[in-house]
């Protein structure tokens, strides 16, 4: 059993417990515990996520050349990573150790063009109501309609961000969900020369808002200094991939895992061995497994990935404005922000300007057009992908047999990951603002929006009617539920 | 930032669903069934995993818009009403409701939606990898025939 506090309490059995759930619209696929005393003290806070559990399963069998397409139903919210990570992981087992310059550029364009919709959407939607209105506001406000009436050319620069995004992916896919662009060993369609105008066409628009977005971010912390330094924050080891060169890369690169004081743990470690590094431990209380560095072993091991990550661990973001942007986060409040949880807006920010300075740069870059789409080489009987997705490190592991079937798959996603750091997080948060208190809808939305700052993925991809509530219980020791509040509904 | 141009269809069904996710196919299905039937030219459909806010966009210059989705706890065989603007409380950035989108359409084009109406198709079963369940299968025809009579 773990040591870490608050994971375990002493007598669980004497306590009331509190549930918040769903946390997606799938039941059971994301909920919080909290177990109180007869004082409503905290005991214990864990975090619940059921995910991935079937993913492995799914593959098995299918014919390599199936999966980049099967893998983007895992995941309704960010397809264009799965799909990108399977294909890297299968370049290798048709022997494309080398893409063309078209195909590379072209899967890159689909890259940042998947990280500036799904942050733009995460930021403008989901997490600047909290950030605008506070932790405790109206609920009725703290939801893109709350924004739209305050602020009402920020919601409308959200939806259009995520717009441009989505046309991006779709340009280069070739459809806008289930697209087919990428495969083992290169693309199946570069862009054509109206296609790339259509996109070039708004791209400056989009980096200026994207800009705008990373001061609002920045004002966000001037406005509440204290509340953004501490809140939920800890000091976490660190994974990412990142270039040759130590810049930051979100397509490709070397593994690099750091100490919370940013002293090397490993750098440029070529991810085909991943597993020489990374272990996963399986904790009885929850679905999801809890990655870790095998050098510090599984009670110390733990770290965390995603934009907060990226942004502070690798040496330079290589597009100007992105990068002024990073210095100025390093530097902010003596570095406290960069080290804060809720610092994962302002990097997640800083990463949505990079992916559109990126895109602008590869839309005036000629081998978009090119014609050369496909490489091979020597099969191979194994393939491991990684690409930082949105949410952070996203790893594939295939091995295909002679019929050309999936033997085996292996997948870490971004969530995985951070299991562990965010359960550190809402302890965190459980400790500081739910310790000896009453409970409230404004305490409570606390522990959402230490989740909401990782956006972790919650088994995605189903989102049936009738799923949306956010359930709160309040269960007493013998498992009679005292108290209910039901919210957002539909 | 500019739209695509050109006139849009008046009628827009935007289905909804994951056709790997057991029940959650019905939605795709339908929609599936639109489009081998021979769509009238007054009419567009567009399929999505899942809502989301850029979905407002697809609603300009429509007369109505037909959100078609799998629900659980709804009553079966399926539930067809009218959708009017509502705002979500979101916890996760990975799903939109009908009436969370038309709340966006409202706000960002300061217009009130089109006429909307939501088939809601109950689903029984949800697993990846895993085909539509009997059930629903059954919901499915039921909901097919209510759908053709929209048009």
């Amino acid at each position: 059993m773990s040591t870490m506090p608050l994971e375990s309490a002493a007598h669980p059995e004497q306590l009331r417990r509190v549930v918040i759930e769903p946390l997606s619209r799938v039941e059971g696929h994301g909920k919080v515990t909290l177990l109180m005393d007869e004082d409503d003290h905290v005991q214990q806070a864990r975090l619940h996520i059921v995910e991935f559990r079937a993913f492995e399963k799914f593959i098995q069998g299918r014919p390599y050349w199936e999966v980049p397409v099967m893998v983007q139903r895992l995941c309704g919210i960010c397809p264009v990573s799965h799909h990108l990570a399977a294909c890297k992981a299968l370049d290798q087992v048709v022997g494309a150790t080398q893409l063309t310059p078209t195909a590379e550029k072209i899967r890159r364009l689909m890259h940042y063009g998947q990280i500036l919709q799904s942050h733009a959407l995460h930021f403008f939607h989901l997490s600047s109501p909290d950030l605008l209105f506070g932790f405790d506001s109206d609920v009725a406000k703290r939801n893109i309609v709350g924004v739209a009436a305050a602020y009402p050319d920020v919601a409308k620069q959200g939806v259009l961000l995520r717009k441009y995004g989505q046309e991006v992916i779709r340009h280069t896919a070739g459809k806008r969900i289930h697209g087919t662009g990428s495969v083992p060993g290169g693309v199946n369609k570069s862009l054509t020369a109206a296609e790339r105008d259509e996109l070039q066409k708004d791209i400056y628009q989009i980096i200026a808002w994207s800009r705008d977005a990373v001061r609002l971010v920045r004002q966000l912390f001037e406005q509440d200094l204290e509340t953004y330094r501490s809140f939920g924050t800890f000091e976490a080891r660190t994974l990412s991939l990142v270039r040759a060169d130590g810049a930051m890369d979100l397509y490709h690169g070397g593994l690099r895992a750091q100490h919370a004081d940013g002293t090397t743990i490993f750098d440029h470690v070529d991810y085909g061995h991943y597993w020489e590094q990374i272990s996963e431990e399986v904790k009885a209380w929850s679905y999801m497994k809890f990655p870790y560095l095998r050098a510090l072993g599984h009670e110390d091991g733990w770290y965390r990935v995603g934009p907060l990550t990226r942004v502070t661990r690798c040496d330079f973001i290589p597009t100007p404005l992105a990068d002024r942007e990073r210095r100025e986060f390093l530097a902010f409040d003596d570095g406290r922000a960069a080290r804060s949880t809720l610092g994962f807006h302002w990097a997640r920010m800083i990463e949505m300007l990079h992916s559109a300075e990126a895109i602008k740069d590869l839309l005036h870059d000629a081998d978009l057009l090119g014609h050369d789409l496909m490489a091979s080489g020597p099969r191979q009987a194994r393939g491991v992908g990684v690409i930082e997705a949105p949410r952070g490190t996203l790893i594939h592991h295939y091995r295909v047999d002679e019929n050309d079937q999936v033997a085996r798959a292996n997948l870490i996603v971004s969530t995985t990951h951070n299991n562990h750091a965010m359960n550190i997080a809402i302890r965190e948060v459980a400790r500081k603002y739910l310790d000896g208190r009453k409970l409230t809808e404004g305490l409570l939305n606390h522990i959402e929006v230490a989740v909401r700052a990782f956006d972790p993925c919650l088994s995605c991809a189903t989102h049936a009617m009738g799923k949306m509530p956010l359930d709160v219980q309040l269960v007493d020791a013998e498992g009679v539920v005292i108290d209910s509040l039901v919210r957002g509904s539909k | 930032v500019s739209e695509p141009a050109g006139p849009r269809a008046p009628v827009l069904v935007l289905a909804v669903g994951n056709p790997s996710r057991g029940d959650d196919a019905l939605g795709p299905e339908l929609a599936a069934r639109l489009e081998a039937a021979a769509l009238p030219e007054c009419l567009e459909v567009i399929v999505e995993f899942q809502l989301q806010v850029e979905n407002a966009l697809d609603l300009v210059d429509r007369e109505r818009v037909i959100f078609v989705d799998a629900g659980t706890g709804t009553p079966a065989p399926f539930e067809l009403r009218k959708a009017a603007p509502t705002p979500d409380f979101l916890h996760t950035s990975h799903a939109l409701s009908p009436e969370a989108v038309l709340a966006t359409y409202a706000r960002i084009t300061g217009e009130p939606p089109p006429e909307s109406w939501v088939l809601c198709v109950r689903g029984e079963a949800f697993e990846l990898g895993e085909g539509l369940s009997e059930a629903a299968s059954r919901h499915l025809e039921a909901a097919w025939q209510q759908l053709k009579r929209l048009f």
